[in-house]
């Protein structure tokens, strides 16, 4: 044995004579950082670019059997997925690694902007980070349009028409985007180029610079209130913070990094084994209308802000909103690179973090069922609640048979089923009378369409006698108190002029 | 010290530094030629990678810069008593630009509503607002977007919901017993075609917004 290691260091050391890799490495491994950084908050950059090398693998995998044809890369999923034998579970991987790595950067995002460590000297380390995640979105977007089914098809519809938006070279852009005037085959072969070698060529070499700069100016000291940045001074402090209190990186810190990695690992291989892959849903043909398309979970948010902007303000908003965003994380570290670090004394950093949190979860889980959206086949799919057809005239039956055929449902529930476009009808007498709805129905309003072309007056009576049955044991319907006063005040000489 | 030394260690010195220079001199001048012919070189780099850039940069701007008339033509929907009077129906046609391995994506809906005799619109699939495929009720009189709810009466305009504007219109004419369109990009909301619509819901708005779109060809979407 021993000389079996006297063979193995030998070989180390003609390789190291010539390459000269090793020592700066393990330099680099074991060099010391303050005792303060071996923290379980410090492991999520760690575990992102743990998630990188997955999803490069794992991505390269793919490419061996997938094919960036627009004729042809559905049915090599489908063969992927069902012919190529864990076809399925690496498809998994890939897609659920896809949706961790976002959640992990976020996560790292977060953490460093409420430790502070944007502060100097690490501006350039944090603006390199915003790159980062822009391309990961980006490699996100990229991955969706390469499972080439409905979703990516109408996703590429919906990006299409967002450039169309940009003023003056909107429709050059479309056709930069597609390759073509349609969304066909050279729109797919580009966004493979995009995915498979632009994105992650510029990913990988944004990583490999921002590992660089924290090897150089060491990871961010655990920060204490009252212990303020300041350009003059930092440096000096933090070189004596790791003389006194240095433990070498490797192996007294980088454990919790390991096991954090490889927790997080076995919970992509869990959820790609138990939840499977993702997609893909219909085939990519345009003629198969009988869709609702829908983005990947990280961009369901963007998906439901542009149901809610107001037709006027869509534009604007779709292109100055990510300027200013991008361009507030970007000039972040600028603008306040010295100062506190401590969340506790930075109330505001903390606001923005719940708010921006809480917001973009509100509009993800609102994509997720999507309230906006009228359901195509409520009207033939859901029944009218037979209580409400109880002890009704033939004329009010008649009602609920116009509410089914023209389609009423895909927008109203009633019984707690159908459309939540428009506000449910049961009660609906409650809070408006025969005269709100005829002119309701007839002339639309608010986010309703005018119902007085679809309409004769006979289905618009029998409908608006059904509605008006639709109140409440409890409380009473709406009625016209006008009409009342005018009943009671049929002699007033005073009423010509008070109409 | 000897005051006679004085000049020989001069003279030595003064020697030395002599062959020191010339030494330096040599290699300065060397350096100094070298180093402008790296400059040049960088300069020669420079003109060989902007000439490069010419073709390069002309290849992927190709499919931005072609006409949008050399990408319309006429395309053929089929007998008219496919269409019946009163009716909204589903055309597919294949796009006059496609390539082989486009397959399916090649292929392109439209809804053909037919008014009376000869009296056609032929509207785009792509919803205005972010272009999903919007469907037809034939009750209801409405085409509906799954994707954000845009909705739009029968004659295309718009009646509620995020769209700014009504359906996309293909120029359309009758060859003999064929409806024929014109088509071959997609329609989207590109540079001055976005023409907002008064916001009203009146039932007897509809025929005057309808009147009121501007051009009403897909073609003139673009650019």
């Amino acid at each position: 044995m021993p000389g079996l290691k006297q063979a193995g260091k030998s070989v180390y050391e003609w390789f190291e004579d010539r390459l000269g890799l090793g020592k700066p490495v393990m330099d680099a491994l074991v060099h010391d950082v303050p005792e303060s950084t071996a923290s379980w908050w410090y492991v999520f950059g760690s575990a992102a670019t743990v998630l990188l090398v997955l999803q490069v693998m794992t991505g390269i995998l793919l490419g061996l059997v997938y094919s960036p044809s627009a004729g042809h890369a559905w049915s090599s999923l489908e063969f992927l997925d069902h012919s190529i034998k864990l076809g399925w579970f690496l498809r998994a991987l890939h897609g659920w690694g896809s949706d961790f790595m976002i959640a992990i950067v976020l996560i790292h995002m977060a953490q460093v902007f409420l430790f502070g460590a944007y502060k100097f000297p690490r501006e350039l380390t944090w603006i390199i980070g915003v790159f980062c995640l822009l391309l990961t979105l980006g490699m996100a977007f990229t991955g969706q349009v390469l499972r080439f089914d409905q979703d990516s098809y109408w996703g590429l519809a919906i990006g299409a028409s967002i450039l169309s938006r940009v003023p003056l070279i909107g429709g050059s852009l479309v056709k930069l985007m597609l390759g073509g005037p349609i969304i066909a085959g050279p729109t797919l072969t580009r966004f493979f180029a995009l995915h498979v070698f632009i994105i992650p060529g510029l990913l990988i070499a944004m990583v490999a610079v921002h590992l660089w700069m924290v090897l150089r100016l060491g990871i961010n000291e655990w920060p204490m209130p009252g212990r303020l940045v300041s350009k003059t001074t930092y440096t000096r402090d933090y070189q004596k913070l790791t003389k006194d209190t240095g433990i070498p990186f490797v192996p007294d810190a980088a454990w919790k990094d390991a096991i954090f990695a490889a927790a997080i690992m076995l919970a992509v291989m869990a959820c790609a084994f138990f939840f499977g892959p993702f997609g893909p849903t219909g085939q990519p043909d345009p003629t198969i209308i009988q869709t609702a398309p829908k983005p990947d979970f990280a961009f369901l948010w963007i998906y439901a802000v542009l149901a809610y902007l107001p037709p006027s303000m869509e534009t604007p908003v779709l292109f100055i909103a990510p300027v200013l965003g991008i361009g507030a994380m970007l000039l972040l570290p600028l603008f306040s690179p010295q100062g506190e670090k401590h969340w506790s004394r930075r109330p505001i950093a903390v606001l923005m973090v719940a708010v921006i949190a809480v917001v973009l979860g509100i509009f993800t889980h609102l994509g997720t069922y999507t309230p906006w959206s009228p359901i195509m086949d409520a009207w033939t799919s859901d029944p009218i609640p037979i209580g409400y057809l109880h002890n009704r005239t033939p004329l009010e039956r008649q009602g609920a048979l116009v509410l089914q055929n023209k389609q009423c449902r895909n927008c109203h529930s009633i019984g707690g089923s159908g459309g939540l476009r428009g506000p449910a009808l049961d009660g609906i007498a409650i809070r408006m009378t025969e005269d709100q709805i005829i002119r309701q129905v007839l002339q639309g309003g608010g986010n309703m369409p005018a119902y007085g072309n679809a309409l004769n007056p006979s289905e618009t009576v029998a409908l608006v006698r059904f509605l008006s049955t639709l109140g409440s044991k409890n409380e009473a319907s709406a009625i016209d108190a006008s009409r009342d006063m005018v009943k009671a005040a049929p002699a007033s000489p005073a009423s010509p002029g008070a109409h | 010290m000897n005051p006679n030394d004085t000049p020989d260690s001069l003279i030595e010195g003064h020697a030395e530094q002599t062959v020191i220079d010339e030494a330096t001199r040599v290699r300065r001048a060397g350096h100094s030629r070298r180093s402008f012919l790296f400059k040049l070189s960088l300069l020669a780099n420079g003109a060989v990678g902007a000439v490069m850039a010419v073709p390069i940069i002309g290849y992927l701007l190709g499919p931005a810069s072609k006409k949008v008339s050399a990408e319309e033509s006429w395309v053929n929907l089929g007998s008219v008593a496919n269409f019946p009077e009163g009716e909204t129906r589903l055309a597919t046609f294949r796009n006059p630009v496609t390539t082989e391995w486009d397959g399916q994506t090649g292929d392109v809906p439209c809804w053909v509503r037919r008014t009376s005799g000869t009296t056609f619109q032929v509207f785009a699939i792509n919803c205005a607002h972010l272009g999903c495929p919007v469907r037809w009720f034939s009750e209801s009189k409405l085409f509906l977007c799954p994707c954000h709810g845009g909705a739009y009466y029968e004659d295309g305009a718009r009646a509620s919901g995020p769209p700014e504007r009504g359906l996309f219109e293909y120029e359309h004419k009758l060859s003999g017993d064929s409806l024929m369109i014109s088509a071959g990009s997609m329609p989207t909301l590109a540079a001055g075609a976005s023409t907002p619509l008064p916001l009203t819901q009146i039932t007897s708005g509809t025929q005057s917004s309808a009147v009121l779109m501007p051009k009403p060809r897909c073609a003139s979407c673009q650019d």
